[in-house]
C-alpha cells in the first residue's frame, strides 16, 4: 500500500510537471484529490489494515496528498501571475502622451506689474486710492501749480473734451483730491495706480493712454532724504536687492525739488549695455518735494507740514521687465501675446 | 538749445573738460543733455583752395576741368560736375589722400579721360546740414567767402573741430535758452569765472537821438513792460562773418544775411529776442504797442495773412501793424537786400500772452519760444547794445544816439529769505552756515546771512526763483543729490490696506484668470458707430466727445467694454486664433448732457468674451464649442463668489446687436428695486457675420453696482446633523415657460425645509406634444432640528406639484 502511494504522489507530480493551462491543472486536481480520486479511494481502503500498520500508512497517505497539494498550488500561482503579467501587459498605455488640461487664463501684464507695486507700498503702509479718468481742468493743471497759458503745460499735451473737462494727463488729481477730501488731517500716506492720457500718436514707444502709478506722503516732517530712503526701498523690491537708485536734479511744476530717478541696469547691472544705452542706469520715475503752493491749494499749511510725491510709469517698467519692445501690445490684445503672462 | 563748446569757451575757461565732460556735470546737475554731436563728421585733408581757371571737359558737357591752388608748389587739375564752381572763386578741396564723413578716401582718377587730382566738394559732402544752408549752395559746391586763407584747413575756416552739446530744458531753465546761461550753469558747476561780452564794444553812434527818430507809446502796459529801441542808419546787407555763421549753424540756425543773423546771434547769445525793421518801410516815427483789433489782418513774413484777436499785442508804426509782438514780424516791413535804414526792437512782452497767440496762430518760432518762458528784464538794453554794436561793425551802420524806450516798470531782483534750519529739515542734511554759503557764491546769487537766516537777492536771469524751496532746490543739485542720505519717515505707523471694492477687484480678476480666461486691456476712445452698433447697458446716454480726436475711430469715450472686446476677437481671429475667452476691466462714461457742464460718471465694468472650443484641443477627444451656458456659468461663478446670488436674478432681455432668444439680463433685485446690472448673450447673428466670427459670447457686467451688495464676511452655517431627503420632479409644460420661473414658483411654494433645488435634466421629444417640454428637477428637504417624516415630504411636495400645475399647468410627467 506504501508503494502504491508513492508511485501515485511520484506519477500525480510528473504529471502536474506537464500542466499547460489552469483549466488542466484543475482537471488533475480533481483527478488526484476529489471524492472520486485514487487517493480517497486508498483511504477509505484503509479500514483492513493492521492496527501498527494504519497509523503509518496514514501519515504516508497525508504526506502524499500534501505533496500533491502543494505542487497543485505552485502550479495554481504560476498560472495566476503569468494571467496577471498578462492582463497588466495589455493594460500598457502611451504614458508620453499630453495629458488633459483646462485652459489657462491669466492677468494682463500691466495689472501684474500694478498689482506688484501695490503690494510693495502696501507693506510700507500705504492705502489705495482712486478718482476719475476724466478731469476738471483745476485738478489735472491749476491744483498742481500749473494755471492756464502755463509753459510746462506743453510738457503734457492733453485731450480736452470741453475748455474746462479733459482725460486726466496723470493721477496727480486723484492726489488733490484725496488732500482735499483729508481736511487737513496727516499723515497722507497713498499710491494712486490708473490710466492716464495724453495726445501721442501711437507707436513703439509712444501711447495716448497708459498706466501710471503716483504716490503721495504728507506729514509733519517729510523730507527729500525720505523720499530717497523710499524710492530705494521700492527699487530693492521691485527689481532686487542688488538694485541702486540715482536721482538727478528735474523739474516738475508741482514738487520742489525735484528729481528724476534712475535705477541700475538690471540687464547689465549697472556696467552698461545696448539696453541702458551703455550708461549702467534706466529712468524709471520722476519725483520731489510737493510744492508748497499746491499743499497750500489742498488745504494745508506749507509751514506746518511737507510731504513728498513720485509718478512711474508702469508700462515703460513693464517693457524693461518683460523685454517687451512695443508698447502698443498692451492694448491690442493678441492673444498670442497675452498668453506669455499666463503663469503663476 | 544747441550749444557749441568752442562757442562756451568764449565765456568760461573749460581747459580740463572735454564737452562729454561738460554733458555729463550737466545731467547730474539738472540739465539734460540729449546728446553731444561733433560738427567734424570724419573730415581729414580738405584744404581752401581757389580756382584760377575753368574750361569745359571735353568729351563731357556737364563737367568742367578746373585750375585749383591750394598752396602747394603746383596747381592742382580737378574735374568738377557742379554747375556752380567759377575761376576766381574759393572753395574746399579734398586733396588726394583725404578723408571725407561717409568714409570716401580721394583718389588720383581719370574721369572720361581727364586726370583729376582731388575732389572740390559740397557742403554736404562735409557733412553739414544742407537744410541751414540757401538753395544755390544745397545743389551745387560750397563757395567760401574771398577773405579765406588758401591752403588752410576747412576745419578751421567752417568751425568743424568743434561739439555740440544738445540740451534737453525744463520749462523753469529757460535761462540756459542763452549762451550766457549755459556759461553761468557751467561756471558754477566749474567754480570759474564768467567773462560777459562788452556789449558797447564797436559801437558808433552819431546824429539825432533815436528818441527823436522814433518815439515809443505802449497802450497795452500789462502785456510790455518795456520796449526799447535803437536806430541804425548806413546799413549795407551782405553776408555776416563766416564765424558768425558757423556759430549759428552750429545752433541749428540757418544764415539769411548780416543785420538777420547778428539779431539771431545776440538772440543765442543773451536769450533775448530782437527784431530788424526796414525803417524806410515804416509809416514814421513812432511805434505803438497794442492790442490787435478782433478780425484785424495781418500778413507775417511767411507771406501768410493772419486774422488776429483782441488778446494779441501788436507792434504799429502808428498807421499799420508792423509785427506780432514776439512772435513773427510783419512782411511790410521785413528787411530786404536793399535795407539801409534799421529800427532794431528789443523788448519784453508778457509770456502768456505770446504764448496763447503762437499757439492759436501755430506759429512757434524762436522768438515766441524763449518770450513763452519769459525774458531776463536785466537784458533788454544788454542786448540792444550788443546787436547795435554788431550791426556797427558787421553791416557797416551808424547807430543814432542813444536808446528810445518805453518802460512800464523797472525790474528788481526778488529777496528770497531761507534759514539753515529749513534747509536741513527739508533735505534731510546737516549742511553748514558755510557749505550753503560757498553754494550761493558759487551761484553768484548775492546774499546777506544772519543767524544762520539767509536773505538772497536772485538775479533777474532765475527768473524760476521765488521761493525758498526753489533755494532749497538750487542748494540741493550743487550739493548733490547723491550726498543726500536716505531715511525712513518718522512719526505714526500707518496701516497699509485695500478697500473692500479694490480687493474684490483683484479676486475676481484671479477668480476668472484661474478658469481660464484672459486678462485685455482696451483703449477707453471708441468711433461713434461701433457704439451705436452694441450700446450695451445704457443705450440712451450720449458718448462724450473729444474737443479735438486725433482720428474719428477714437473720437468718443466707450459706454461699454462690449464694442472693443469685439473688435479684438476680430483683430485675432484675422490671426488665425479661434478659441478665446477673455475678459476686461474698465470705466465707461455716461452723462445725458449733450454738452458737459460737469463730469460724466464713470462707471467699473466687467466684459466677458468667449467664441471657440471651450476647451483646448486634445487628443482624446473632440473639444465641445462654447454655448450660452458657459457665459452664463461665468456669469453664475460671480455671482456666487461673490454671495450675491439673492440680489441678483437673470431674466430674458431683448438689446440691439445680441440675438434675441439667446441673451438675459442681470437684475439686482429687492423688495423696492429691480435694476438691469448686467447682459448675458450671443452677439446677434448678423453682427457675427458681418464681423466674420464664429458664434460668439459675451457677458457686461456693471461691477460698480455690485460692490455695496458683497457680504462683507463669510457667514458660517453649522453642519447638518439630520438626514437630507430628496425628491425629485419631472413636470411637462410649454416650451415658453422658463426653467426660471419654475423654480421662483418651487421656492415660493416649499417652506424653509427645501435646502436647495436644481435643475437636472430637460427633455424634448414627439410623444410629449409639440411645443412641449419636460423639466426635472432635484429638489433637497432637510430640517436642522431633528429627521423629517415621509408624511410631511410628501405633503410638501404635493403643494409643490399643485402650484406647478395652477400657475404653468405643469402636469407630472409619466
Ligand atoms: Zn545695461
Amino acid at each position: 500500500m506504501r508503494e502504491r502511494l508513492l508511485s501515485l504522489k511520484d506519477e500525480a507530480l510528473q504529471e502536474l510537471e506537464q500542466v499547460q493551462s489552469a483549466a488542466e491543472l484543475n482537471e488533475l486536481r480533481i483527478k488526484y484529490l476529489g471524492k472520486k480520486g485514487p487517493l480517497t479511494e486508498i483511504m477509505r481502503g484503509m479500514g483492513g489494515l493492521s492496527a501498527e500498520e494504519r497509523p503509518v500508512i496514514g501519515q504516508v497517505a497525508n504526506e502524499v496528498r500534501g505533496a500533491i497539494e502543494a505542487a497543485v498550488q505552485a502550479r495554481q500561482d504560476a498560472f495566476d501571475r503569468a494571467e496577471t503579467e498578462r492582463r497588466l501587459q495589455q493594460e500598457k498605455i502611451d504614458v508620453t502622451l499630453p495629458g488633459r488640461v483646462s485652459k489657462q487664463g491669466g492677468i494682463h501684464p500691466l495689472y501684474r506689474i500694478v498689482q506688484k507695486m501695490e503690494d510693495i507700498f502696501l507693506g510700507m503702509g500705504y492705502k489705495v486710492a482712486e478718482g476719475p479718468e476724466m478731469e476738471q481742468d483745476y485738478y489735472n493743471f491749476e491744483a498742481l501749480n500749473l494755471p492756464k497759458n502755463h509753459p510746462a503745460r506743453d510738457m503734457q499735451d492733453s485731450f480736452y473734451v470741453t475748455e474746462d473737462i479733459l482725460m486726466r494727463t496723470h493721477t496727480s488729481p486723484v492726489q488733490v483730491r484725496t488732500m482735499e477730501a483729508m481736511k487737513g488731517e496727516v499723515p497722507v500716506k497713498i499710491i494712486c495706480p490708473g490710466r492716464v492720457y495724453r495726445r501721442d500718436n501711437d507707436d513703439a514707444t509712444h501711447s495716448h493712454v497708459f498706466t501710471q502709478v503716483e504716490g503721495l506722503v504728507v506729514g509733519p516732517n517729510i523730507r527729500f532724504s525720505d523720499l530717497k530712503g523710499t524710492l530705494l526701498q521700492f527699487a530693492k523690491e521691485m527689481f532686487g536687492p542688488q538694485t541702486q537708485i540715482r536721482m538727478r536734479p528735474s523739474f516738475f511744476p508741482f514738487t520742489e525739488p525735484s528729481a528724476e530717478v534712475d535705477v541700475t541696469c538690471a540687464s547689465c547691472g549697472g556696467d552698461g549695455c545696448r539696453i541702458c544705452k551703455h550708461t549702467g542706469w534706466i529712468e524709471i520715475l520722476g519725483s520731489g518735494m510737493v510744492h508748497p503752493r499746491v499743499l497750500q491749494m489742498a488745504g494745508y499749511d506749507p509751514n506746518e507740514v511737507s510731504g513728498f510725491a513720485f509718478g512711474i510709469g508702469v508700462e515703460r517698467i513693464a517693457m524693461k521687465k518683460y523685454g517687451i519692445d512695443d508698447i502698443r501690445h498692451f492694448y491690442v490684445n493678441d492673444l498670442r501675446f497675452l498668453r506669455q503672462f499666463a503663469k503663476y | 538749445m544747441k550749444v557749441s563748446y568752442q562757442w562756451l569757451s568764449e565765456y568760461v575757461d573749460l581747459t580740463g573738460y572735454t564737452a562729454q565732460d561738460l554733458a555729463e556735470l550737466l545731467t547730474r546737475g539738472g540739465i539734460e543733455v540729449d546728446v553731444v554731436e561733433s560738427r567734424n563728421k570724419g573730415i581729414q585733408q580738405v584744404v581752401v583752395g581757389f580756382v584760377t581757371e575753368r574750361e569745359k571737359h571735353p568729351d563731357a558737357d556737364k563737367l568742367n576741368v578746373c585750375k585749383v591752388d591750394v598752396g602747394s608748389d603746383e596747381q592742382l587739375q580737378i574735374v568738377c560736375g557742379a554747375p556752380n564752381v567759377d575761376a576766381g572763386q574759393k572753395v574746399p578741396v579734398a586733396t588726394v589722400g583725404a578723408r571725407l564723413p561717409d568714409g570716401l578716401k580721394i583718389k588720383r582718377a581719370k574721369l572720361r579721360g581727364v586726370e583729376s587730382q582731388g575732389m572740390i566738394c559740397s557742403a554736404k559732402e562735409l557733412g553739414m546740414n544742407d537744410r541751414l544752408l540757401p538753395k544755390e549752395i544745397q545743389e551745387g559746391i560750397l563757395v567760401l567767402p574771398a577773405a579765406a586763407e588758401i591752403g588752410t584747413d576747412i576745419l578751421d575756416v567752417l568751425s568743424l573741430n568743434d561739439e555740440v552739446l544738445e540740451l534737453d530744458l525744463t520749462p523753469n531753465r529757460s535761462d540756459c535758452l542763452s549762451m550766457l546761461g549755459v556759461a553761468y550753469e557751467i561756471a558754477t558747476l566749474l567754480g570759474r569765472e564768467v567773462k560777459l561780452p562788452h556789449v558797447q564794444e564797436g559801437l558808433r553812434e552819431s546824429g539825432t537821438a533815436a528818441s527823436e527818430k522814433v518815439q515809443i507809446a505802449i497802450s497795452a502796459p500789462e502785456q510790455c513792460s518795456h520796449y526799447a529801441a535803437r536806430v541804425i542808419d548806413g546799413v549795407a546787407i551782405a553776408p555776416s562773418p563766416l564765424w558768425m555763421q558757423n556759430r549759428l549753424m552750429a545752433a541749428g540756425i540757418r544764415p539769411i544775411n548780416n543785420v538777420v543773423d547778428i539779431t539771431n546771434y545776440v538772440m543765442l547769445e543773451y536769450g533775448q529776442p530782437l527784431h530788424a525793421f526796414d525803417a524806410d518801410r515804416m509809416a514814421g516815427d513812432r511805434i505803438d504797442v497794442r492790442h490787435a483789433y478782433e478780425g484785424e489782418r495781418f500778413v507775417t513774413l511767411d507771406d501768410v495773412e493772419r486774422e488776429l484777436h483782441s488778446h494779441m499785442l501788436l507792434i504799429t508804426d502808428g498807421e499799420k501793424g508792423v509785427a506780432l509782438a514776439g512772435v513773427m514780424g510783419g512782411a511790410n516791413s521785413e528787411v530786404t537786400g536793399t535795407t539801409a535804414r534799421i529800427v532794431l526792437e528789443s523788448a519784453k512782452f508778457d509770456g502768456g500772452t505770446v504764448r496763447k497767440t503762437s499757439r492759436e496762430l501755430g506759429l512757434r518760432s524762436e522768438s515766441s519760444l524763449r518770450f513763452e518762458k519769459e525774458v531776463d528784464p536785466a537784458r533788454v538794453i544788454q542786448a540792444l547794445d550788443r546787436a547795435a554794436s554788431l550791426m556797427c561793425q558787421y553791416a557797416g551802420g551808424t547807430a543814432a544816439k542813444g536808446i528810445s524806450e518805453h518802460r512800464v516798470k523797472e525790474a528788481h531782483p526778488l529777496a528770497v529769505t531761507v534759514t539753515l534750519d529749513k534747509i536741513n529739515r527739508y533735505l534731510g542734511t546737516s549742511l553748514s552756515v558755510d557749505q550753503v554759503g560757498d553754494i550761493l557764491t558759487k551761484l553768484r546769487f548775492p546774499y546777506q546771512e544772519k543767524q544762520s537766516s539767509f536773505t538772497v537777492e536772485v538775479p533777474t536771469r532765475r527768473g524760476d526763483i521765488t521761493l525758498d524751496v526753489d533755494i532749497i532746490e538750487e542748494v540741493a543739485r550743487l550739493y548733490g543729490y547723491d550726498e543726500i542720505p536716505t531715511t525712513w519717515i518718522e512719526g505714526e505707523i500707518t496701516p497699509g490696506a485695500l478697500t473692500a471694492s479694490q480687493r474684490i477687484r483683484r479676486s475676481l480678476r484671479e477668480l476668472l484668470s484661474s478658469s481660464g480666461l484672459l486678462e485685455a486691456s482696451n483703449y477707453s476712445f471708441v468711433q461713434p458707430d461701433q457704439i451705436r452698433e452694441l450700446p450695451g447697458l445704457y443705450p440712451q446716454v450720449k458718448p462724450v466727445a473729444l474737443a479735438m480726436p486725433m482720428s474719428e475711430e477714437r473720437s468718443v469715450m466707450r459706454t461699454s467694454l462690449l464694442p472693443q472686446l469685439v473688435e479684438m476677437a476680430v483683430y485675432n481671429r484675422n490671426r488665425n486664433v479661434e478659441d478665446m475667452a477673455v475678459f476686461e476691466f474698465g470705466r465707461i462714461f455716461l452723462t445725458e448732457q449733450e454738452q458737459l457742464s460737469e463730469l460724466p460718471r464713470e462707471r467699473e465694468m466687467l466684459a466677458v468674451l468667449m467664441t471657440g472650443n471651450r476647451e483646448p484641443l486634445h487628443w482624446n477627444g473632440k473639444p465641445a464649442k462654447t454655448d450660452f451656458y458657459d457665459i452664463k456659468g461665468v456669469a453664475d461663478q460671480i455671482v456666487r463668489y461673490l454671495g450675491l446670488e439673492t440680489h441678483i436674478r437673470c431674466e430674458e432681455l431683448q438689446v440691439e446687436g445680441f440675438h434675441p432668444g439667446r441673451t438675459a439680463g442681470m437684475y439686482m433685485t429687492d423688495a423696492t428695486s429691480h435694476t438691469l446690472v448686467g447682459i448675458i448673450g450671443q452677439l446677434h447673428p448678423e453682427l457675427q457675420k458681418e464681423k466674420d466670427l464664429a458664434e460668439t459670447y459675451v457677458l457686461e457686467l456693471e461691477i460698480d453696482a455690485l460692490y455695496e451688495h458683497v457680504p462683507a464676511e463669510i457667514a458660517y452655517h453649522a453642519l447638518p446633523r439630520f438626514p437630507a431627503v430628496s425628491r425629485d420632479i419631472a413636470v411637462v409644460v410649454d416650451e415658453s415657460v422658463t426653467a426660471g420661473v419654475l423654480m421662483d414658483t418651487v421656492r415660493a411654494s416649499s417652506g424653509d425645509l427645501l435646502e436647495s433645488l436644481s435643475v437636472f435634466d430637460i427633455y424634448q421629444g414627439e410623444h410629449l406634444g409639440a411645443g412641449k417640454k419636460s423639466v426635472a428637477l432635484s429638489l433637497v428637504f432637510r430640517h436642522a432640528e431633528r429627521t423629517l417624516q415621509d408624511e410631511e415630504i410628501t405633503a410638501q411636495y404635493e403643494q409643490i406639484v399643485d402650484a406647478l400645475a395652477s400657475t404653468h399647468g405643469a402636469e407630472l410627467r409619466k
